[in-house]
């Protein structure tokens, strides 16, 4: 019996056994880098767990959140107002249940809009908290700016988002294997058919964004010992959301760990264009964003996978040289055809819409 | 004798080495970085107030050959090593400012720009010992964060203190008869204008003044002109916006087609700056600003025209001269200490003020430069500085403001 059963423990045995060195390398980081390397892995380890977080209710219900930066908002800007009143502990607790109490309502309000709505609703709510808190400073307590000075350092903080990132990491693997991560593939697949067999649609969804947006705000309630100095425009920046998205999409929705994969190049990418090319930052990492979206749009885990795949299949023979040189003899030789103009663009537009509303009368 | 003339000579040697050695020591220049909002919403900021003022100083610096450092002996030119992009974020200001001390080790690190930035980065100054001479920075509790961290330096006054000069100004002509005690309080829905009126709005009312009008416009309104209408039928003789750039220069323009002349007109940031004047030519004159310089300290003048020969941008007449006089303390407490240690340099900076400066003599030994400008008015296509009146170079009050 245990000599048929060896090959899978020692596999689970073997998979959990790296982890837990990948995990134990990571926490020796701060003996191992240099301060400024040190808030390098603190910048990409709260990106990590953002990113993670996010994808755990956007991939599988396939609904962009742009309400990041409200919930890390939320986490830092509740430190940065109790800090002076209790403990850093308590702060954070505190920061956790306004989070998960926020996310509710936001969730339940949110669950029947779908699309460019939900993403519109999500940028307007971290700019409203915004405005409410820059609103509340100004009328009641005439200053803008709060301190979080606690004997709270860079290694701690990165210690304890490490932990952070198993948490979410576990959590993602168990929601793959529960039944809420089964009813949450459904929904984003087609939410009638869920509906339909059975699935309770605005628990799942509520839940799963709940449970995101906690990870989210107790990433910020980290965060605010780092920043030091903390008001609303910083907390609430709305960067935060669009760069989460984009990491999640650069690495892949498709698996667990694939949002893991975009965090760490494009962090490494905007460091040196901060650094080496400071006047081209925003008209080169927009350019990246294009490439992403043009040329991966299955991320990098999408690369990987096609990757292994061509690893598997047989070779074909190349085409060299004259392939090119074929290919454009066809496109030389092919009739010109005359631009359809404004008109052609409504027709093609028109073919695509017309079938569909007739499908679903 | 022998062993007399063998110790001399080994003296005489070893002497030697240690000059050659101390002339060797000597680096190749001294490495300047910074990181500052090269993008995003502080760019503009930035790039008007802070960066002409560092382009120029490396230029004149290096024009004399350099910063004389008395221990190696001899002049080191200043050599910007690093200049990054924060990308109006805080966070990535933060890694940035240690990756310039970790990591590009460099001698001394220029401030970044705003209040709130450099306040975020002034923990990591004080981790490592670098003197922040925080220009672009003003807080109401700068007496407590200079205790906190005593790298910190800050140029300009508190908040408060503007408004403090401004009603200094009122009351003067307002007990010679000049002006009614009616006012119009106007200013811009962000943290400055709430603040600026909610602090600037109880002091009039303390001082026996009666606000006729106090209204608040969004942070980029596209027309003005109902607040014009309103504070022209207000009866008021004193009109006060605290105002950013765009609305500054907005309610200026508004105020010249609607035909609005009161006899005190006040517009708060962007005032000062010098497009103000040249948009506006010889119709500015009379109108009253935030901040003010005074043109005929020496140097000031010269700076002026070798700002303008380099950026082809003229400094505004609040900051832009400031952060050039910070810059010009900078090297004057490295030629003091004569060395590059930079506590020695923060020590310096600190207690042997006061500094020769375009912005006049700046002592820093509460860590606050104390004596300076709240108001300036343009006066003959100069914004000059009138209040506090008992500065040195204060210009009388160009009263009532001429008709636009």
């Amino acid at each position: 019996m245990v000599g048929e059963d060896k090959p899978f423990p020692t596999r689970a045995a073997l998979a959990i056994g790296s982890l837990v060195t990948l995990v134990v390398l990571l926490a020796a980081l701060p003996w191992l880098l240099s301060d400024y390397g040190l808030s390098f892995m603190v910048s990409v380890m709260s990106y990590l767990v953002l990113t993670v977080a996010w994808a755990l209710f956007s991939g599988p219900t396939r609904l962009v959140s742009l309400a990041t930066s409200a919930f890390f908002g939320v986490g830092m800007y509740t430190v940065a107002m109790l800090i002076k009143l209790m403990p850093l502990y308590a702060t954070f607790a505190v920061a956790l249940g306004v989070g998960a109490l926020l996310a509710g309502v936001v969730g339940v309000l949110t669950l029947r809009i779908a699309g460019m709505f939900f993403v519109i609703f999500g940028f307007g709510l971290s700019e409203m908290i915004r405005q409410l808190m820059v609103w509340w400073e100004i009328n009641k307590t005439h200053t803008m700016g709060r301190y979080v000075f606690v004997p709270f350092d860079a290694t701690l903080i990165y210690e304890h988002l490490l932990g952070l990132a198993v948490i979410v990491f576990f959590v993602g693997w168990q929601l793959r294997r529960a039944r809420l991560g089964l009813a949450l593939m459904v929904i984003g697949e087609d939410e009638t058919v869920a509906r339909q067999v059975g699935v309770n649609v605005p628990f799942a969804k509520v839940a799963i964004f709940v449970v995101s947006a906690m990870f989210m705000t107790m990433t910020g309630a980290l965060m605010a010992p780092r920043y030091g100095f903390i008001n609303p425009n910083f907390a609430f920046n709305p960067l935060v959301s669009f760069q989460v998205v984009i990491m999640a999409f650069l690495g892949g929705l498709q698996r667990l760990w694939g949002p893991a994969l975009g965090v760490i190049p494009l962090i490494i990418l905007s460091e040196l264009l901060q650094t080496e090319f400071p006047f081209w930052f925003s008209v080169l990492l927009g350019i990246v964003f294009m490439v992403i979206v043009y040329f991966l749009p299955r991320g990098v885990t999408g690369l990987i996978e096609d990757g292994w795949k061509a690893l598997g299949r047989p070779l074909e023979l190349q085409r060299g040289l004259t392939g090119p040189l074929v290919d454009a003899w066809g496109w030389m030789s092919r009739p010109i055809i005359l631009p359809r103009g404004i008109a052609g663009a409504i027709e093609d537009v028109w073919v695509k819409i017309a079938p569909q509303t007739k499908g679903r009368r | 004798m022998d062993s007399l003339l063998g110790r001399i000579s080994f003296i005489a040697l070893a002497m030697a080495a240690a000059s050659s050695a101390l002339a060797a020591d000597a680096p190749k220049s001294i490495r300047i970085g910074y990181a500052i909002s090269l993008s995003g919403v502080n760019a503009q900021g930035a790039a008007t107030t802070t960066l002409p003022g560092y382009d120029l100083w490396v230029k004149d610096v290096n024009d004399k050959g350099g910063i004389m450092v008395k221990e190696f002996g001899k002049r080191i030119p200043v050599e910007v090593v690093a200049k990054y992009d924060d990308t109006s974020n805080a966070e990535t200001l933060l890694r940035l400012e240690e990756k310039l001390m970790t990591q590009d080790k460099v001698d001394f690190v220029l401030p970044p720009w705003s209040t709130g930035f450099n306040l975020a980065v002034a923990p990591i100054f004080a981790k490592y010992g670098y003197p922040q001479l925080a220009v672009t920075a003003n807080a109401n509790d700068e007496e407590q964060l200079v205790k906190q961290f005593p790298t910190l330096f800050f140029f300009l006054n508190q908040p408060m203190h503007f408004g403090a000069a401004l009603i200094s100004v009122l009351d003067t002509l307002k007990s010679a008869g000049k002006i009614n005690d009616k006012v119009v309080l106007l200013s811009v829905g962000d943290q400055f204008g709430a603040e600026f009126a909610a602090g600037f709005g109880a002091g009039l009312k303390g001082s026996g003044y009666d606000i006729v009008l106090q209204k608040s416009y969004p942070l980029g309104a596209a027309d003005l002109t109902n607040e014009i209408k309103e504070a022209k039928s207000s009866g008021a003789d004193t009109f006060i916006a605290g105002s950013y750039p765009p609305d500054t220069f907005m309610l200026a323009g508004t105020a010249i087609t609607q035909g609005y002349n009161p006899k005190v007109y006040y517009t708060a940031v962007g005032t000062a700056f010098a497009e103000f004047g040249g948009a506006f030519k010889g119709k500015a004159d009379g109108v009253f600003g935030i901040g003010g310089w005074d043109p005929n300290l020496p140097g000031a003048q010269d700076y002026y025209k070798r700002q303008v020969a380099l950026t082809g941008h003229a400094p505004d007449g609040w900051a832009s001269p400031v952060t050039y006089a910070s810059l010009q303390i900078l090297v004057q407490a490295i030629e003091k200490a004569g060395t590059l240690d930079r506590k020695k340099v923060l020590d310096a900076i600190a207690n042997d003020g006061p500094w020769d400066t375009i912005s006049g003599p700046i002592d820093l030994k509460t860590h606050i430069r104390e004596k300076q400008w709240g108001v300036g008015q343009w006066q003959n296509g100069q914004f000059v500085g009138v209040s506090p009146s008992d500065m040195a170079g204060a210009q009388p009050v160009m009263f009532p403001k001429p008709a636009w």
